[in-house]
């Protein structure tokens, strides 16, 4: 008979080691996927994996490794602040749609005028917008009672009409013959988030995330208040019981995670994707979800997590044009990776142990 | 702007149609909440049921299958959940969103070459001089089968949670998973058939949108339905009767929405198609105070430790 014990102690080597076994299990999962649909797994992998990196046109893809990474990160930082402490923002997705909304329309708005400290103020005008998103769960939370995860994301589908109706409308570009969508900011210098060196695919997005993996790393290791989170996670009671202010690390967990999400959705609508369009966002908001939690919630592992994600976008972009891979695949992929890193979670918390129990 | 375009007998009959998903996953939610399990997967097993059940139909020709066959899709894939949460122990929270983000992905993957086709279409119930009565006839006695499946379901959900051991058992186990095992009831199974039986009806409840709201296929296209659902349940405080009020509320605000889009009325579309999930924050803001009914054991996972 197999049993589970729990162990006194979370195990750290276990810890460590379930998102490596995660991603292992998941390349077989996928593997096993990728062949029902007729691909050879094998290929499909190496693609996905090895490709990006190391194959033939590695040299174009690897600056695209920072240009999706760092959006990531980015998100899964502020993320993961709050999921720590049992705050859970589910709307990110909303958040990055209103920072570029707000980050893009400050820029817009001074357009064809040409300044430095145009694309500071976007920025600060995009962290606001995320901001302003995420404390209208935060306050009915403190104020109500009210449940973040619903509410956060039902602001999602809030932000996408909203954004369809901004590119449609106030932003939509009068020299554009019509079509939806705005000013292309790539072609607007003042406004534009580009590489800091040529081609490197480093733009302010990159440097912000790193900025922000140091911070979240200072907080939580040397800064009362991330001891607050910490403890607020670990054990609810005993946190009320050490003076914790819950109303107040639920404004700053959901404030921050906000508005580094608005950072995010500004730094990609002024740089890699350009211009505000209808379907601009892409789901980052929700895949940093995965991010944050394959990288334990630790600021070093989502750096990681947040590499090895964005290493799946591309290489599912690259074997969806040579393998004819459906996009979609790669969803269910990275489904599949969280799937299993929960499930493999059991070894951190529990041992195994095979036979009958021990009679006290 | 005309809106003297609208019917009243139309709206409400399509009202009745609007408000049927999100029933069928409510009430399926609110007895897996009621055994002290929160699935927040819901989304992920209504989209998985919806293009289940569209291929079905499509494939066999017949809606009842494809029906069938999606509350099969939605209970197999909330088995996922039942081993990640009652076997691996595993955060509900976070097992309840790897469901939705799998289950996003996998239908978007199993829809591809659906998108476009239009499904057979389910046959309206006609009955005999009641079905032909003015007003009443349309509104309540020319439906689809699922449509009265789904309040019959609504009834037998709140007889079995009221007047029955099954129901007395199951809300024990979801009040206080401790005594519950203490007397003798296997708190897991239990859950596990709980949490099945959630994923079957959250199952119809997508197909529903594909086979006969919609009837199409589009990724993605139970938009947040799923999450309403979710937030339904909290609306009713956990009471059958109060889901089927919430479901027929919502699936108003729904059907009024669209019905002003195509009456032309002067606030912009996408402000329209925003109404039902803010509508939504609002009424979980205004019953949010009250906690009271909510299980116990909500959330809590059950480990026996000897």
């Amino acid at each position: 008979m197999i049993r589970l014990e729990k162990r006194p102690q979370p195990s750290r080597a276990w810890s460590m080691a379930t998102p490596l076994v995660a991603v292992l299990a998941t390349m077989i999962a996928g593997g096993l996927l990728f062949a029902i649909l007729g691909k050879d797994p094998v290929e499909a992998i190496r693609t996905i994996f090895w490709e990006p990196l190391f194959g033939e046109f590695a040299f174009y893809y690897r600056p695209q490794l920072l240009i999706k990474g760092a959006p990531l990160v980015l998100i899964a930082i502020g993320l993961s602040l709050g999921f720590r402490a049992g705050i859970w923002n589910i709307g990110a997705e909303g958040q990055y749609i209103m920072g570029a909304l707000f980050g893009a329309g400050m820029g817009l708005a001074f357009y064809p005028h040409e300044a430095w400290y145009i694309f500071p103020l976007m920025v600060l005008a995009g962290a606001f917008g995320g901001w302003i998103w995420a404390m209208i769960p935060a306050f009915l939370k403190v104020r109500f009672g009210t449940n973040e995860i619903l509410v956060s994301l039902m602001l999602v589908y809030v932000a996408e009409q909203f954004l369809a109706s901004m590119s449609l409308g106030l932003l939509k570009n009068p020299e554009g013959f019509g079509f939806p969508g705005s000013r292309n900011l790539q072609q607007y210098e003042s406004a534009h988030n580009a590489d800091l060196i040529a081609g490197s695919g480093m733009h302010w997005g990159v440097v912000a995330a790193l900025i922000a993996v140091i911070f979240a790393y200072v907080l939580l290791n040397r800064h009362m208040l991330g001891y607050q989170i910490r403890l607020t996670g670990e054990a609810p009671r005993a946190a009320r019981f050490a003076g914790v202010n819950p109303a107040r690390l639920v404004l700053f967990c959901l404030g921050t995670s906000g508005m580094l999400a608005g950072l995010a959705g500004l730094f990609e609508v002024s740089g890699p994707s350009g211009q505000v369009s209808i379907d601009f966002n892409v789901g980052y908001g929700f895949t940093a979800i995965i991010v944050a939690f394959l990288g334990r919630l630790h600021p070093v592992g989502i750096l990681l997590a947040g590499g090895l994600m964005a290493l799946t976008y591309i290489g599912g972009d690259i074997a969806q044009s040579n393998m004819g891979l459906p996009s979609a695949a790669i969803q269910v992929f990275q489904g599949m990776l969280l799937f299993f890193l929960l499930a493999f979670d059991l070894l951190t918390n529990f041992r195994i142990a095979i036979g009958k129990p021990e009679v006290a | 702007m005309d809106l003297s375009a609208i019917n009243p007998v139309l709206l409400i009959a399509s009202l009745m149609v609007a408000a049927t998903p999100l029933l069928l996953a409510a009430v399926g939610e609110l007895v897996v909440e009621k055994a002290g399990v929160l699935n927040l997967g819901v989304e992920g097993m209504m989209i998985t049921g919806a293009i289940a059940g569209f291929a079905t139909a499509v494939e066999s020709g017949s809606p009842l299958l494809g029906f069938v066959i999606a509350a099969v899709a939605g209970a197999t894939l909330s088995t996922l959940f039942a081993i990640l949460t009652q076997f691996a122990k595993a955060n509900q929270v976070a097992s309840g969103l790897s469901l939705t983000l799998f289950g996003l992905g996998i239908s978007a993957l199993m829809g591809q070459s659906y998108v476009g086709i239009k499904p057979p279409q389910m046959q309206d119930i006609h009955i005999p001089v009641l079905s032909d009565l003015p007003v009443v006839g349309p509104i309540l006695f020319g439906h689809d089968i699922i449509l009265y499946f789904g309040i019959v379901l609504t009834a037998v959900v709140w007889v079995v949670l009221k007047y029955t051991r099954v129901g007395l058992i199951l809300r024990a186990v979801g009040e206080n998973h401790d005594a519950a095992h203490a007397l003798g009831y296997k708190v897991l199974r239990i859950r596990v058939l709980a949490i099945l039986f959630g994923g079957a009806c959250a199952g119809m409840g997508g197909a529903y949108i594909s086979l006969i709201r919609v009837p199409q296929w589009t990724e993605g296209m139970t938009a947040g339905i799923g999450w309403i659902a979710l937030a339904l349940v909290v609306f009713a405080s956990w009471k059958p009767w109060r889901v089927l009020l919430g479901a027929y509320l919502f699936g108003g605000v729904t059907v009024v929405q669209l019905n002003l889009q195509a009456a032309g009325v002067a606030i912009p579309v996408e402000y329209l198609a925003m109404s039902p999930y803010l509508i939504t924050i609002v009424v979980l803001v205004i019953l949010s105070a009250d906690k009271s009914s909510a299980p116990a054991a909500l959330g809590r996972n059950f480990h026996a430790s000897r």
